[in-house]
C-alpha cells in the first residue's frame, strides 16, 4: 500500500465472535464496493466467518460479542495475548448489549426457562473490559460501516482514531432531521455519542443509546425533559437500559 | 486417492468456517465402517425468550432483530406480526409493501452474501473470497453489484442493512419517497444484467451429486410466492395453520446440541429456499421459472447441494417482484403507514420465510402491553437433524465409491454449507 509516495505496512487483522448475532461482523463484509480497497490496506489472516483460512499471526484483533463462559474467557485471553492492538467492536463486546437484558433474572431460572433440566455451558454477562484490557472501542449496535473503516484508515497510519465526543443531536442537526423528541418520541439523542450520522431519527425512531454516552452527557435534564413530556419512569427506564450503556450515568 | 479398508480416518472439524456461527464435525470411519458422524452446534446460548420476559411490545421487534445479524428484518417482520395478529391490528396497505420489500432486499443480501463469499470459494477451489478479488474480478464484481443494489434497498425499506428500526408494531415508522423510489428503480434496472452474469456463473458449477429424499416444510401462498404469513405445509400433505406452528415444529432438547432440534412426519425434515422452491413452484415469477429451467432445477429436487440453484431462482423471484411494487408504491397516493392500537392482555403467532426458510415468533402479552412469555423458532434449528442424516448417509456413499480423506472432508462441509446455517440465530 502507497499513500503519497510512502509505503505503509499492511496490518494482520483477525476477526474473532463471541456470544452475540454477527451483525458487526457481517457490516465488515457487507461494504462491497470498498472491499476490495479494504483487503488491499489490511491483510485478513483470521475471519472464520467469511474464511477458511485461520493463522495466528494477527496484529490487530477485532472482537465481537460479549463474554459469557469460561471457554470464552479462555479464547478471549488467548486472543490478546497475540493481539497488539484489540479493538471490542459493537454494542454486546462494548458494552453487554441487549445480552444483558438477561441479567435481570437469576441465572438458574433463565437456564431452566429455555432448556428446562439439559445442562447448558453459560456464565454471567461480560463485555471485554472486563475480562481483558481493550485498545479501541467501536461502538453501535450494529457498527457503522464507515466507521469501522476509519478506524482501519487509523490504524494503517498509526493514529489514535478520536471518536465524536458530541452527542447524536449534532449529526441531527447535520442532516436537518426533524427533531422526533420534539414529534412526541422518546429519544437519548441528546446524552449518546454521535458517529452513527443519526440513522435511528433520520428514520422516524428516536435513539435508544446503542453507541453509549457521550462527554459531560447531561443525564439528569434529559430525565427532567422527558418526565415534562409525560414518558413514564417505567418507560424511560426500559430505554435507558436497554444496551446497558448508561449504568453509570442512571445510579 | 482410494481409501485403505483398515486404514482409520479420523475428521474433526471446529468451528466449521464461512457459515454463519458455531458447529463442529465430527467422522471416524474404522475399518471402511462409519463409526461417528456427527453434527455438533456449540454455539453459546444467549436466551432471548428469557431477554423478551418484561419489554413492552414497541421494543419487541428491535430486540428480536438482534437474534440474527443476517436475517435481522425477518426477525422484526416475525416479532411484528406476531404482535399484530395478537392484537388484531390490519397494518395499512404501504406499510405491507414497505416491508414485503425489505423483506426481498434481505433475501438478496443473505441469499447473495451465501451463493458468492461461502459457496462460490468451493467450486472456485479457494479459501475465501478475498483471493477471487485477484483471480476471478468480474465473479467479486458481480457478487458486489447485486449484495450493493441490497444494501441500499435495505437501507431504504428497514432503515439499514442490519437491525432495522422502520417496522413498527402497526405498520412502519415512514414511508419512503416517490423521488428514492424512482432513484432506487433506475439501480435496480441497472442490477439485472449482474444477476443474469450470476446465473451464467453458477450454471458453470456442477452440483455434488447426492440425494436424500425428504419432507419439505415451507408457508404456503394463496396468490403470491410466500414471504409474510399464511398456512404451514409439508410435502408429505400436512398444511395446519399459523398459529399451530408447535405442531409443526415438535421442537426437542438433544445432550450434543445448544439448539434444539425438530420433526413432523419422518426423522427430520428441511427448511429454506429448495423447500420453498417444491411447495410453491406455481407460484414463481416467470423469471425465476425460466433460471430454474436453465440450472436444471427441476420441482420434486431432493438434492441438498441444489439449495444454492434454488436461492439464485428466489433472487430473481425478488428483483423481479420488488420492481413491480416499488411501480405500485410510486403510482398509489399514501396517506397512512401505521395503525394505531390499544394493548390488552392476548396471544399471538407470527411466521415469515426468513432467507434459511420458515421463522415463527410467539408471544403472550400481558394487560399492561408487557410481554409475559415467548417462543421462537427458527429455521437454522429445524435443519439440524436433516443435516445430520444427509451427512451420515453421504459419508456412507462416499465410502462405498471409495473417496479417501480429503474428498469426504470437502464434501461434508459443503453439504453442511449447502444449507446456508444461521448456526447463532438457532441457538438464540
Amino acid at each position: 500500500m502507497k499513500y503519497l509516495g510512502i509505503t505503509l505496512e499492511r496490518p494482520k487483522i483477525g476477526v474473532f465472535d463471541f456470544t452475540g448475532c454477527e451483525g458487526c461482523q457481517l457490516q465488515i463484509a457487507n461494504k462491497e464496493e470498498t472491499l476490495t480497497d479494504l483487503f488491499g490496506l489490511v491483510e485478513v489472516v483470521n475471519f472464520r466467518e467469511i474464511s477458511s483460512e485461520r493463522r495466528n499471526d494477527y496484529e490487530v484483533a477485532f472482537v465481537e460479542g460479549s463474554i459469557t463462559t469460561d471457554n470464552e474467557v479462555a479464547r478471549l485471553k488467548k486472543i490478546r495475548i497475540q493481539a497488539k492492538i484489540l479493538v471490542a467492536m459493537g454494542a454486546c463486546a462494548c458494552l453487554g448489549g441487549v445480552n444483558n437484558l438477561r441479567s435481570r433474572f437469576p441465572l438458574p431460572d433463565v437456564v431452566k426457562e429455555v432448556y428446562g433440566g439439559h445442562p447448558v455451558d453459560t456464565g454471567p454477562v461480560r463485555k471485554v473490559t472486563e475480562v481483558v484490557p481493550v485498545d479501541i472501542e467501536l461502538p453501535g449496535c450494529p457498527i457503522s460501516k464507515p466507521e469501522f473503516e476509519w478506524v482501519v484508515r487509523h490504524l494503517v497510519l498509526g493514529i489514535e482514531p478520536q471518536f465524536p465526543k458530541y452527542p447524536v443531536c449534532v449529526e441531527c442537526k447535520q442532516r436537518l432531521n426533524s427533531c422526533v423528541l420534539d414529534m412526541g418520541m422518546m429519544c437519548l439523542g441528546p446524552i449518546t455519542r454521535a458517529g452513527c450520522n443519526a440513522v435511528c431519527p433520520r428514520n422516524r425512531f428516536g435513539c435508544w443509546g446503542c453507541r453509549g454516552p457521550s462527554d459531560e452527557a447531561n443525564f439528569k435534564s434529559l430525565m427532567e425533559i422527558l418526565g415534562e413530556r409525560g414518558f413514564s419512569e417505567e418507560h424511560i427506564s426500559e430505554r435507558i437500559n436497554f444496551f446497558n450503556a448508561f449504568s453509570g450515568l442512571s445510579q | 486417492m482410494n481409501v485403505k479398508i483398515g486404514r482409520p480416518i479420523n475428521i474433526e472439524i471446529d468451528h466449521l468456517s464461512r457459515v454463519e456461527g458455531h458447529g463442529d464435525i465430527r467422522i471416524r470411519i474404522e475399518n471402511g465402517k462409519l463409526v461417528e458422524c456427527t453434527w455438533k452446534v456449540v454455539e453459546t446460548p444467549r436466551f432471548f425468550e428469557v431477554m423478551f420476559k418484561g419489554l413492552s411490545i414497541e421494543m419487541a421487534p428491535l430486540l428480536a432483530a438482534r437474534i440474527c445479524g443476517i436475517c435481522s428484518i425477518s426477525h422484526a417482520l416475525a416479532s411484528a406480526r406476531a404482535i399484530e395478529r395478537a392484537l388484531k391490528i390490519e397494518i395499512p396497505e404501504p406499510a405491507q409493501k414497505v416491508r414485503l420489500l425489505a423483506k426481498h432486499a434481505e433475501t438478496l443480501q443473505s441469499h447473495t452474501l451465501h451463493l458468492f463469499f461461502l459457496v462460490a470459494p468451493d467450486f472456485l477451489d479457494v479459501d475465501s473470497v478475498i483471493p477471487l478479488i485477484q483471480t476471478h474480478p468480474q465473479v467479486v464484481e458481480t457478487a458486489a453489484r447485486i449484495k450493493g443494489f441490497a444494501n441500499r434497498a435495505s437501507d431504504l425499506f428497514a432503515g439499514r442493512t442490519t437491525h432495522p428500526m422502520v417496522i413498527k408494531v402497526g405498520g412502519s415508522t415512514q414511508v419512503p419517497r416517490k423521488r428514492q423510489l424512482k432513484e432506487l428503480v433506475k439501480d435496480l434496472d441497472a442490477t439485472i444484467p449482474y444477476l443474469w452474469k450470476a446465473l451464467d456463473l453458477f450454471k458453470s458449477f456442477r452440483m455434488p451429486d447426492f440425494a436424500r429424499e425428504t419432507e419439505f416444510v415451507s408457508l404456503r401462498g394463496t396468490e403470491e410466492y410466500p414471504f409474510i404469513g399464511g398456512n404451514l405445509v409439508s410435502s408429505d400433505g400436512i398444511c395446519k395453520k399459523e398459529d399451530e406452528y408447535r405442531a409443526m415444529t415438535n421442537e426437542y432438547v438433544v445432550d450434543f446440541s445448544t439448539s434444539k432440534f425438530s420433526r413432523l412426519s419422518r426423522e427430520s425434515f428441511a427448511v429454506g429456499a429448495l423447500a420453498r422452491f417444491n411447495n410453491n413452484y406455481d407460484l414463481l415469477h416467470p423469471k425465476a421459472k425460466e433460471t430454474a429451467e436453465e440450472l436444471n432445477l427441476k420441482l420434486g429436487e431432493h438434492n441438498p447441494f441444489f439449495y444454492n440453484l434454488a436461492q439464485l431462482v428466489e433472487c430473481f423471484h425478488v428483483m423481479y417482484e420488488s420492481k413491480e411494487i416499488i411501480l405500485s408504491l410510486i403510482d398509489s397516493a399514501i396517506s397512512e403507514f401505521a395503525s394505531h392500537y390499544r394493548v390488552k392482555g392476548c396471544e399471538g403467532v407470527g411466521a415469515v420465510e426468513a432467507p434459511r426458510g420458515i421463522l415463527y415468533h410467539y408471544y403472550r402479552i400481558g394487560e399492561d402491553g408487557k410481554i409475559e412469555k415467548s417462543d421462537c423458532v427458527i429455521p437454522t434449528s429445524q435443519n439440524h437433524v436433516n443435516i445430520y442424516y444427509d451427512l451420515h448417509k453421504q459419508v456412507e456413499e462416499l465410502i462405498g465409491q471409495g473417496k479417501g480423506e480429503e474428498e469426504i472432508r470437502n464434501l461434508s462441509q459443503m453439504l453442511v454449507r449447502a444449507y446456508d446455517p444461521c448456526i447463532s440465530c438457532s441457538v438464540h
